[in-house]
């Protein structure tokens, strides 16, 4: 074989391997963390994220699509990093997935600044939602706070006046109890910072007990609050005093290693997989099915991203070149969220209902949630005032 | 006055909890001159192989066997992979190749048994609360760690000081190519000091699992702490471990547990909790920093060198 055929052969296959007519699918960059410590959260969002994908057949509102998925390590270098190269090499111009506020914070200004969009399906720190809210950031998730100010509500609403405030020293713990603050009424018996990722709480323990408070409100995501349920059950205190908390310490991915500890825990969330709607029972039930384990807030907000951005896509006819109608389409959020009603505020952040859960023995003997009251009604965050979008 | 012998109790309990790992640590470091990043993932795997086998079997005491088994093993595979090659190249190469180590091992920990925590949990038997001090219960299950981890300490205590091995130890950490001229296999000594060192750190695992979040990453919170307790102790002394390590568990307590109230006789409340919190964070390490102003050797040094 002489070099020119060989030549042409490889230029006949090249051709052959594009798709002749069809367009290119969309490409869609996930940034988030599938390694190391807090590895759970990223995988149920991607996950959530892919099941939306797998049911529309690798499409989504009926436009192929292409996820590159991308490991950050939680690292924020590495998250800028592999944005940046998406961004350079691979032409993505939807980003999604970041769930650490400080990754976001570094990484998301980047992308959108380039023109890009980015939909967050978890981070929701203040500044996004406020000052430096910007047309291509959307949030579907939460605003930081939320989670922790519907707990003050319930803590409030429950006729407790005297309460014990534990969360990590850094920015989202003090935005926590800020948060929680903004709608509980009562007396403080005290408030205490903690190292962020603490593994021993004894000595806080011990002081808590002291102060005897009526109730004690705690944010300590991930591993951190699987120490302290642990370790406040067994200092007995869970039957002496009440405790509440964000959802974040209470998810399907935490129960399991918290065990009974955590039984009749209250914490505050904007999804529960008993909320009765359906998109939300095919959701838990397709999910289930397709990984065979129990969906948590964070694989439901991987999925709303995902069917969020379908419902978008759908409207523009797969055009993501004009960059206006499809964040025009975006805001309209006009798909069937698995939390019911939905829509965005004039910032981009969610307009939506917050709940109280409990968690529960299910019939097989593991851990869930169960909503136990509708505390917001059509809720959005401190923030939309301080945003600049709605008014221009 | 209660609530302080409480305190004093639950920094007896963090600080043999340190010196669980910081007696291997100080040993492979002062011994092999060996940094070794990768022995709070030794730490982890006890505890991820005690969660499994107390799943399994239901029995704490074969689970805690199981977690020491494993980290041994582990230990003895490092060694002879890795270990063994870096004995004689600088600090740096040591580092990488165990903070290399570190990702493999939460890499493989993910693998084997997922990315979500695992449940570990106080058995029925040692669960419960003692009246050790009139009208303040203490958990059984954190005497039993003090109780454990003292009888550690006077085990490594003779092993060092009394038998032939423990000669050696201390030979090896005053001068190693003399103990090498001598005609001792230097690197049994070396893989036998740096196993026994993984099987204390699984030992660590197996027992503060119950405690704290089994879950990937756990062993690099409290490496870092290790890393101050064998500093402040002096690098290569059990004695200096043991001191080290129940200061800073005692300093790190109590600081978390006083200082915001100190601080508010001098600011205003919100102030005091959050600069309070922020302090106590940093004790141990203005600890070290004191230590090594005025003894940059450790508060008690390994001989020679």
């Amino acid at each position: 074989m002489n070099r020119t055929s060989l030549g042409s052969m490889l230029l006949t296959l090249l051709l052959l391997a594009l798709p002749a007519g069809a367009a290119a699918p969309v490409k869609i960059g996930m940034i988030t963390t599938l390694s190391g410590g807090g590895s759970s959260l990223g995988i149920d969002v991607r996950d959530g994220f892919m099941l939306a994908v797998e049911e529309g057949e690798q499409a989504l509102g009926g436009v192929p699509v292409e996820v590159l998925v991308e490991d950050d390590a939680r690292d924020v270098g590495r998250a800028i990093q592999i944005a940046q190269r998406m961004m350079q090499r691979e032409q993505v111009e939807i980003f999604t997935g970041i769930i650490w506020s400080n990754l976001a914070l570094a990484t998301v200004p980047r992308i959108v600044g380039n023109g890009g969009l980015y939909i967050s399906p978890n981070a929701g720190p203040a500044e996004f939602a406020g000052k430096d809210c910007h047309p291509g950031y959307f949030n579907v998730a939460w605003q930081n706070d939320n989670l922790h100010e519907v707990m003050g509500q319930y803590v409030t609403d429950q006729g407790h006046d005297d309460v014990y405030l534990i969360a990590p020293n850094y920015p989202a713990g003090r935005d926590s109890l800020a948060g929680f603050k903004r709608f509980y009424e009562g007396e403080i018996a005290g408030e205490v910072y903690t190292t962020l990722g603490q593994q021993d709480y004894a000595a806080e323990l011990a002081a808590l007990r002291d102060a005897d408070p009526d109730a004690v409100f705690f944010f300590l995501p991930g591993g951190m609050g699987i120490n302290f349920l642990k370790q406040y059950q067994q200092a007995g205190l869970k039957e002496e005093i009440p405790l509440y908390g964000p959802a974040f310490s209470f998810d399907e991915g935490i129960l399991g290693a918290v065990g009974d500890a955590a039984l009749g825990v209250k914490n505050g969330s904007q999804w529960s997989p008993d909320l009765d709607n359906a998109a939300n029972r095919r959701f838990v039930e397709a999910f289930e099915a397709r990984y065979d384990r129990r969906p948590s807030l964070y694989a439901s907000q991987g999925y709303d991203a995902a069917r969020l951005l379908g419902s978008a896509l759908a409207r523009v006819d797969g055009d993501i070149g004009d960059r206006e109608a499809l964040r025009a389409a975006l805001r309209e959020a006009d798909f069937d969220s698995v939390r019911g009603d939905f829509r965005f505020n004039s910032n981009q952040h969610p307009i939506q209902d917050l709940y109280v859960r409990e968690v529960y023995k299910t019939d097989d003997g593991s851990l869930s949630n169960r909503i136990v009251a509708r505390v917001f009604e059509d809720h959005s965050d401190a923030y939309a005032q301080n945003c600049r979008l709605g008014n221009d | 006055m209660l609530l302080f012998l409480e305190q004093v109790l639950n920094g007896l309990q963090l600080g043999v909890m340190l010196f669980l790992l910081a007696a291997g640590l100080t040993l492979i470091f002062g011994i092999m001159g060996l940094i070794n990043l990768a022995h709070g993932s030794l730490y982890m795997i006890g505890a991820y192989a005690c969660a499994s086998t107390l799943a399994f079997s239901g029995n704490f005491l074969l689970a805690v066997a199981a977690g020491m088994a494993a980290a041994g093993v582990a230990g003895l595979l490092i060694e002879a992979i890795v270990m063994r090659r870096l004995y004689d190249r600088g600090h740096l190469d040591q580092v990488l190749a165990t903070f290399g180590l570190i990702l493999f091992f939460n890499e493989f920990v993910r693998l084997v048994w997922g990315a979500r925590p695992l449940f570990l949990d106080v058995p029925g038997w040692l669960g419960g609360n003692v009246e050790i001090i009139p009208g303040a219960g203490y958990p059984v299950y954190r005497l039993l760690i003090i109780g454990v981890g003292l009888a550690i300490a006077l085990g490594m205590w003779w092993l060092v000081q009394r038998t032939r091995l423990g000669m050696l130890i201390r030979a090896g950490a005053t001068d190693r190519e003399m103990v090498a001229a001598l005609g001792i296999d230097t690197r049994l000594l070396y893989a036998g000091v740096f196993v026994l060192g993984a099987v204390l750190a699984g030992l660590a695992g197996a027992l503060a699992g119950p405690l704290f979040s089994v879950e990937v990453g756990m062993g690099e919170h409290i490496l870092v702490q290790t890393f101050v307790v064998i500093v402040i102790g002096g690098i290569g002394s059990i004695r200096g471990a043991l001191a080290g390590a129940l200061l800073v568990g005692m300093v790190d307590t109590l600081g978390r547990a006083y200082l915001p109230t100190i601080l508010r006789l001098f600011a205003e409340p919100a102030t005091a909790d959050g600069v309070g919190g922020a302090l106590a964070s940093m004790t141990i390490y203005l600890l070290m920093a004191a230590v090594l102003i005025f003894r940059p050797r450790g508060l008690l040094p390994a001989h020679g060198h």
